[in-house]
């Protein structure tokens, strides 16, 4: 058995040392957790996004106190019992609300941060992968969490997306029933998306933070110019005090320090959002009870599926959703999809830098498209063109990135 | 500088985006075209009622007899309102109308008749006019008459003549029953005869008392269904209950909707209900103190909120400043 030293006052930081690591647990996750110095305010967004998570999760902590699971109830137990009774319940829901939309944006900056600076390639795929898992376990929160106001929008999408599931041609109606416990969306649908978004996704989401932090430790972040750091060399420097020369900083406190002055900027625009302007994350469609014989003129998603949404849409029913089945998976695969062996930013990397621009314009305009009425035929021919070159880009990813010259790296 | 530039370049990409699938997409969603394709705007008449949208209307269908009959109605209309009104036969007119406008009336053809309390508040003066005149024509539902079926209120015709006996009328009805209107007062009288608002109690047929027993619970509740049904057989449908529409609808929806319902819904069962930009006003006050209570609270919080992020932020930035001081 360890040493106990005996004079040890309990919970002094000897004490705790001896039976948790205290000391190592704060060297090996702040003190001497090593982040290159040479980072932008993008390489904050990783803490952005753990805090706008710490903000979902408080106040849908507060939301549930009062929210209703039941079809009869539960659009009145947000809309009047949270909005006008509950002392504050009109701020946690707009927070809660304007959350869940805004964590998308800084998730698809992280994300395109993470390909412009070639932050999934060798080392640190799994980074890739685990933050990849972490879209789609918020996306199935999101979605989930969408149903619950029960609105007219929550309940035309929740047809619409668990329709997808017929498999087209394949007609799966079985199954569609099976995930819906009813023909149409209903009670049983309802109560199952609740527990899905207040436990189960949850869970799966916070083991996910977990692993993609702890992916992180070994192969360390990413740089600016994705200069391979010898850590050890740049941490001995740090240690003896010679900072300048030093190519690292601690995590705390020194990143700690850029990061929330980067949060505090987010929060300012945060909160703007939260009072002032929150239609765009709250939508007035969804202000109209759920209505099964009515159907709204516009069915749409939020907007951070809109790109998706875009690639099923031009096509016909199987081919459509082969495209949008190969979508949702086909980022997975970037880490090995790119053959380069460059870790570089996009700039110095010639044809991927171009590659690196037209992939994110086009998903800003199958964005646009996924809500704009396909009924009108230029909105509907710019939608397939740029649903076509979506798919297009990944073999040419896959040719380009073979041809790429290697970047020799200087001292 | 590096960061300032990285940071251009995230918000032209993050705006371009709302700009697209926020004002843009909204706009091309809900906008309304004309037989040739051409938008068709749709903007507010400053709740001033002339008649100019009913003809705009009837232009675009291709009716000319419609258009025809719309201009002379409201010509005619004008003409009236130029007339001056005798208060004291005006009165004597308005006796008649209280014959179907009083207090604790019936259900008549469709709907309960509502209150003239605050009529002169409420509604313009040019809409009381057409009203009076035919009341198909100044709601411009006329096309939900046009074969057998009569206004409920189509028998006004039969009381008022002549063009002097209306002025005389709406002149009463702006001079006297014009008093001072609270928000709740004018959404009673201006809505509740179809719509309901369930988060304030308030049903077709007016407030719901309180009942010491649910027998008599039970009871009211048979009779505002026994309501609902007959609206529901005179309108088509069962108007929606109006506690969340302020926050359901935009602001430009909600007024030139109450302007003109058929600018927004072509071919629905609602009549123009008339209301004077105050009568609006008031009605909107309801809407949002009962659909939207949050929002004087959240325009008295948020900036302090944002007074304490922005400290927040000065600090961290003061922080981080001396925490990279000699780094470089």
């Amino acid at each position: 058995m360890a040493h106990f030293d005996e004079n040890a006052k309990p919970f002094s930081n000897k004490w705790l040392d001896e039976r948790i690591g205290l000391n190592t647990l704060m060297r090996v996750l702040n003190t001497e957790y090593w982040i290159p110095k040479d980072i932008n305010f993008l390489w904050a967004m990783g803490m952005v996004l753990a805090a706008t998570f710490g903000i979902l999760l408080v106040s849908g902590i507060f939301l549930l106190m009062y929210y209703k699971p039941d079809v009869a109830t539960a659009f009145d137990s947000v809309n009047y019992t949270i909005m006008s009774e509950v002392g504050y319940g009109w701020l946690w829901r707009h927070i809660h609300g304007v959350g869940a939309s805004i964590v998308f944006l800084i998730i698809y900056i992280h994300m395109f941060t993470g390909i412009y600076y070639g932050s999934y390639k060798k080392g640190r795929e799994l980074i890739w992968l685990s933050g990849m898992g972490l879209f789609v376990a918020f996306s199935a929160e999101a979605f989930s969490g969408y149903m619950l106001p029960w609105g007219q929008m929550s309940y035309w999408a929740g047809m619409v997306i668990t329709e997808l599931f017929a498999g087209g041609s394949l007609e799966a109606v079985g199954l569609v029933e099976w995930i819906r416990g009813d023909y149409v969306p209903g009670d049983a649908y309802l109560t199952r998306f609740f527990m899905l978004h207040v436990l189960l996704i949850p869970l799966v989401i916070i083991g996910l933070i977990v692993l993609h932090f702890g992916t992180l430790r070994l192969p360390h972040v990413n740089n600016q110019e994705g200069a391979d750091i010898d850590y050890e060399e740049s941490a001995a420097l740090w240690k003896a005090g010679n900072r300048k020369e030093s190519k690292v900083i601690p995590f705390s406190p020194v990143f700690l320090s850029k990061d929330l002055f980067v949060m505090g900027v987010y929060f300012i625009l945060f909160f703007y959002l939260v009072f002032y302007h929150f239609n765009f994350a709250m939508d007035p469609v969804n202000f109209d009870p759920a209505d099964g014989l009515s159907t709204p003129a516009h069915i749409y998603p939020e907007w951070y599926f809109l790109w998706s949404y875009e690639i099923l849409r031009p096509f016909s029913k199987d081919i459509g959703l082969i495209a949008f089945a190969f979508a949702q998976v086909v980022f997975f695969l970037l880490p090995f999809l790119d053959r380069s062996p460059n870790v570089a930013p996009a700039h110095k990397r010639g044809l991927f830098q171009i590659w690196f621009w037209v992939l994110l314009v086009d998903m800003i305009i199958l964005t646009a498209m996924g809500k704009l009425p396909p009924t009108d035929p230029t909105f509907a021919f710019v939608g397939l063109v740029s649903a076509v070159l979506f798919l297009l880009m990944w073999p040419i990813l896959i040719v380009i990135t073979m041809f790429e010259k290697k970047i020799e790296k200087g001292a | 500088m590096r960061e300032l530039k990285v940071l251009a370049v995230v918000v032209f990409f993050s705006l371009l985006t709302y700009y697209l699938v926020e004002p843009y997409a909204h706009h091309e969603m809900h906008k309304k075209v004309d037989a040739e394709g051409n938008e068709i705007k749709i903007e507010s008449r400053g709740f001033a009622y002339d008649g100019s949208g009913d003809i705009e209307q009837a232009e675009r269908k291709g009716d000319t007899a419609l258009v025809a009959k719309k201009k002379t109605f409201w010509a005619d209309v004008k003409k009236i309102s130029a007339l001056k009104g005798n208060m004291t036969a005006g009165e004597a007119g308005f006796a008649m109308c209280m014959g179907c406008h009083m207090d604790g009336a019936a259900n008549m053809g469709g709907v309960v008749p509502p209150s003239l309390e605050h009529a002169g508040t409420l509604y313009e003066k040019n809409y009381l006019i057409a009203l009076v005149k035919d009341p198909a024509m100044a709601s411009n539902v006329d096309h939900k008459y046009a074969d057998t079926m009569m206004h409920p209120m189509g028998s006004v015709s039969s009381m008022f003549t002549d063009d002097q006996s209306i002025a005389d009328v709406v002149a009463y009805l702006m001079a006297k029953k014009a008093g001072e209107v609270t928000p709740k007062e004018a959404f009673a009288e201006a809505c509740t005869r179809c719509h309901a608002m369930r988060y304030a109690n308030i049903t077709q047929l007016g407030d719901t008392p309180k009942f010491k027993h649910e027998k008599d619970a039970l009871a009211h509740k048979i009779k505002v269904l026994e309501e609902q049904d007959a609206v529901k057989a005179y309108m088509g449908k069962l108007p929606p209950d109006l506690s969340m529409i302020i926050r359901a609808r935009g602001e430009h929806f909600m007024e030139t909707f109450i302007e003109n319902p058929q600018t927004q819904l072509p071919g629905t069962s609602m009549p123009r209900v008339g209301l004077s930009h105050e009568g609006y006003e008031k009605v909107k006050e309801y809407l949002t103190e009962i659909g939207d209570p949050s929002k004087k609270h959240r325009e008295a919080l948020g900036p302090w909120v944002l007074f304490y992020f922005f400290i927040f932020t000065v600090l961290a930035f003061l922080w981080k400043k001396a925490m990279w001081k000699g780094l470089h």
